[in-house]
């Protein structure tokens, strides 16, 4: 498989697609710490 | 009130710093990667090694370190949940701070893939270290790749940074 880091389009593609993983991420962080004060 | 201006003055800052960093990282990888690519192929790339990449790649390591320091400074300016150091809290990847600290560990991560990756192999692809071809060549692979990573991170760090305050979309 090619690395996707090897084309610019593969490098931001990624970028988004993390982005996208760790809002959730800190959606449930911010859900958990929250709630128990 | 001096609280607020100096809390100001490391947003500021930071902002400063944080966009010669990233501006250089995406002037790197967007721009220099394929220009070295043509000027080499052309016998010409040896002025961009000589004369363009030591002053760009000071700038960039430097303006990191900046970055993240007065990043750090505007944390511990804010207070955090339950008490906590607003630093402290996003480190810790608490409560309201949580998207915030996402953010700063990225970004910090970014930092040491400078320092620790991305400087020591351009030393030896510039020349200020010595190395052999074979060498050379495989520090140019590391080197390429810890820039792409830290282009790619680049993209949810920003996000971290700029939503920080917009809580509401967290919860």
């Amino acid at each position: 498989m090619k690395n996707p880091l090897d084309s610019l389009w593969g490098t931001v593609i990624s970028g988004v697609v993390l982005t996208v993983i760790f809002f959730y991420v800190a959606q449930w962080l911010v859900a958990r710490t929250s709630a128990g004060g | 009130m001096w609280e607020e201006l100096s809390g100001a003055i490391m947003r500021w800052l930071h902002v400063l710093v944080g966009i010669m960093w990233i501006g250089l990282l995406y002037y790197f990888n967007f721009v220099n990667v394929e220009a070295a690519k043509q000027a080499n192929a052309a016998g010409e790339g040896a002025a961009i090694s000589k004369y363009v990449m030591p002053r760009a790649l000071l700038f960039f390591r430097w303006a990191a370190v900046a970055t993240w320091i007065f990043g750090a400074g505007l944390l511990s300016s804010i207070p955090g949940p339950s008490g906590l150091n607003g630093f402290v809290a996003a480190f810790g990847l608490q409560g309201n701070m949580a998207p915030i600290g996402i953010g700063a560990w990225l970004g910090t991560i970014m930092l040491f893939n400078v320092w620790g990756i991305i400087w020591p192999n351009q030393q030896k692809i510039l020349g200020f270290k010595p190395a052999t071809d074979e060498e050379k060549a495989k520090s140019r692979r590391i080197a390429f790749l810890a820039s792409r990573f830290n282009t790619m991170l680049s993209i949810p760090m920003l996000w971290f940074m700029v939503t920080g305050p917009h809580q509401s979309i967290y919860h």
